[in-house]
């Protein structure tokens, strides 16, 4: 994996917007004074005239992809996780669950890897509201391949959206020529019967390396990677459930309420059995460089390793 | 405007008015006092102004109203059907299981309504969405929504009344409901949204003052927001919550209250009767 490439999952965003743009005539991007970060800024310079800044006002710019989707428009609004769903959950909620509004939400910097600007940016909650309201489909990409087959997929998709993309490059794993995306359906990235690792996100190339570390010492691993956390893969997961006993989830984000979450509440209805949930403790977060964040709060191969061994009891 | 066209608003208005009092009266609760402060501008939207198809609800082109004000759906319903795109009947299912007609305005279920609101600050917002949609689309389709003035205390308000101003969206009206009274009270004891013209005017706005139940006033202000290039305008309707049943007249209680079967029967009785004077 020494030279493997690296991309933030936010850059195959506004890449993916560009790249669509053609496709789809009346694709137009909203952004609230973040498009340098969020990447939208690609979307921008190829078509200015179809981009619209709505300011640091991210109520309103929710309100307006509203409008603009009730009206027809294709529409992708963006900023960063903690204002897209948590500073406008309500009107995201009302304006655009409730009527069913098929918006698009391009949210960034996601988890505790936006790094040094901290706590107050970094968003480990907006799985968990979102896959509370109803109709939402929430997709967490895990690399460059699977963040613009998300995108490409979302705005074919008949409903809102919300996509949750991270500032951090990270390596990019999927091959182009064989993956397929398709909301809803988990991905079984290596078969094990031992313990299923069920990861989303920039955490999922972290369950690949942890999974090979175990097959060394003796552990059979299976991995999944689930990107859309709703509509669940309930189907995937509770085979899992049945054919490996134990399941340990992995998420940059709350272990309240996300995947670990979705996943438990499925097992616990349909196939019991222990599923461990790793993730970002309830606690927040704090500054400092993003890979360095992520081992502290245990977001990191090693820690999987640790946990799935005490899980099977080795 | 000619006096057989006004005798011919103010009935519809009228109807308008005993659909509300019907909705709120079978649904035993409900909006009745923001509702019935509106009527005549509906009257004058869906009847005079507005481009639009009951047989038709989602044509092309067509002009659309938000009512940001979600709460006043029995008046909003009250027009519909009225104006024919749903029975006038289905007003007495308003808010029981099963009705399309929920207590605020739901986009998917009711012919004729534009957005799905009740909570408010949101609608300004979608009405912005649907204004700069119609610009890109090269439609002259006008978008119209309506405020409560207790409503503009809602910062996204705000955050809409830059974005309209900012895009130029001359395409787009917000009527603000100036009845002076919210819930908990008057507007200028609870949190006072005043000056309502001069925030407007400091947001770049065109903004036209008018009585809310006077036709010619509303006339003239619809028509001169045609002409202004450039810039949203906002109309601020001085009106009376409440408006034509008496007992209900500029009194706060009648916010959120459904008539009882005795106040029921008054309030058709007076609403006929002005009925029948303008016949």
């Amino acid at each position: 994996m020494a030279d493997v490439k690296k991309i933030a999952t936010r850059e195959s965003y506004g890449n993916a917007l560009k790249e669509l743009a053609p496709k789809y005539p009346n694709l137009v991007v909203l952004d609230a004074d973040l498009a340098a970060a969020t990447k939208t800024g690609i979307f921008k310079k190829a078509y200015p005239d179809r981009f619209f800044d709505c300011g640091i006002a991210e109520a309103n710019m929710m309100g307006v992809a509203a409008g603009l989707a009730a009206a027809g428009m294709t529409v992708f609004a963006s900023s960063f996780a903690m204002f897209a769903a948590g500073r406008a959950f309500e009107v995201v909620r009302n304006s655009i669950g409730y009527p069913g509004l098929p918006v698009k939400i391009g949210a960034t910097h996601a988890g505790i890897s936006v790094g040094e600007d901290g706590a107050t940016h970094q968003c480990c909650e907006d799985i968990a509201l979102m896959r509370t309201i109803p109709g939402m489909t929430v997709i967490v990409p895990s690399d460059d391949v699977e963040a613009k087959a998300a995108v490409a997929a979302a705005i074919e998709h008949d409903g809102p959206v919300y996509l949750r993309f991270g500032r951090l490059a990270v390596p990019v794993f999927n091959d182009p020529a064989t993956y397929h995306f398709e909301i809803g359906k988990g991905i079984t990235l290596r078969d094990g019967k031992d313990v299923t690792i069920v990861a989303t996100g920039l955490m999922v190339n972290e369950a690949i390396v942890a999974a090979e570390q175990l097959a060394a010492e003796g552990i059979d691993a299976r991995v999944i990677n689930i990107h859309t956390i709703k509509p669940l893969d309930e189907e995937l997961i509770v085979k899992a459930a049945a054919e490996t006993g134990k399941i340990v989830t992995v998420e940059e984000h709350s272990i309240i309420g996300g995947l670990g979450s979705a996943v438990a509440d499925v097992c616990a209805e349909k196939c019991p059995c222990l599923v461990k949930k790793i993730g970002v403790n309830d606690e927040f977060g704090q500054s400092g460089p993003a890979v360095d964040l992520l081992k502290l709060y245990g977001l990191s191969s090693e820690n999987i390793v640790k946990t799935v061994k005490e899980v099977v009891g080795k | 405007m000619e006096r057989a066209e006004k005798l011919n608003l103010q009935k519809i208005a009228t109807r308008i008015r005993l659909g509300i009092i019907e909705g709120t009266f079978h649904a035993k609760s409900g909006h009745p006092g923001g509702s019935l402060s509106i009527a005549d501008t509906l009257a004058y939207l869906y009847w005079k102004e507005m481009n639009i198809d009951p047989a038709n609800p989602k044509m092309e082109g067509r002009d659309r109203l938000v009512l940001s004000k979600g709460h006043s759906a029995p008046a909003l319903y009250a027009a519909l059907a009225e104006r024919g795109y749903f029975p006038v009947e289905e007003l007495a299912t308003l808010r029981h299981i099963g009705s399309r007609l929920q207590g605020h305005p739901n986009m998917n279920d009711t012919p004729g309504v534009e957005m799905s609101t009740g909570s408010l600050g949101q609608g300004i917002s979608a009405a912005c969405g649907m204004a700069l949609a119609a610009k890109l689309k090269k439609e002259d389709s006008r978008v119209y929504t309506i405020l409560g003035d207790g409503e503009i205390e809602e910062g996204q308000v705000w955050e809409a009344a830059m974005f309209a101003a900012h895009y130029k969206l001359d395409n787009l009206v917000a009527v603000i409901d100036n009845n002076n009274l919210q819930i908990d009270g008057p507007i200028t004891e609870v949190m006072s949204s005043y000056p309502i013209t001069d925030k407007f005017v400091a947001f770049g706005w065109n903004v036209i003052a008018i009585d809310a139940h006077d036709f010619d006033q509303i006339e003239a202000a619809f028509k001169a927001a045609r002409e202004v290039k450039g810039k949203p305008t906002a109309i601020i309707q001085k009106s009376i919550k409440g408006k034509g049943v008496s007992f209900m007249e500029n009194q706060v209680s009648w916010h959120g209250t459904a008539p009882n079967a005795e106040q029921y029967e008054q309030a058709k009785a007076e609403l006929n009767a002005a009925l029948a004077a303008l016949d």
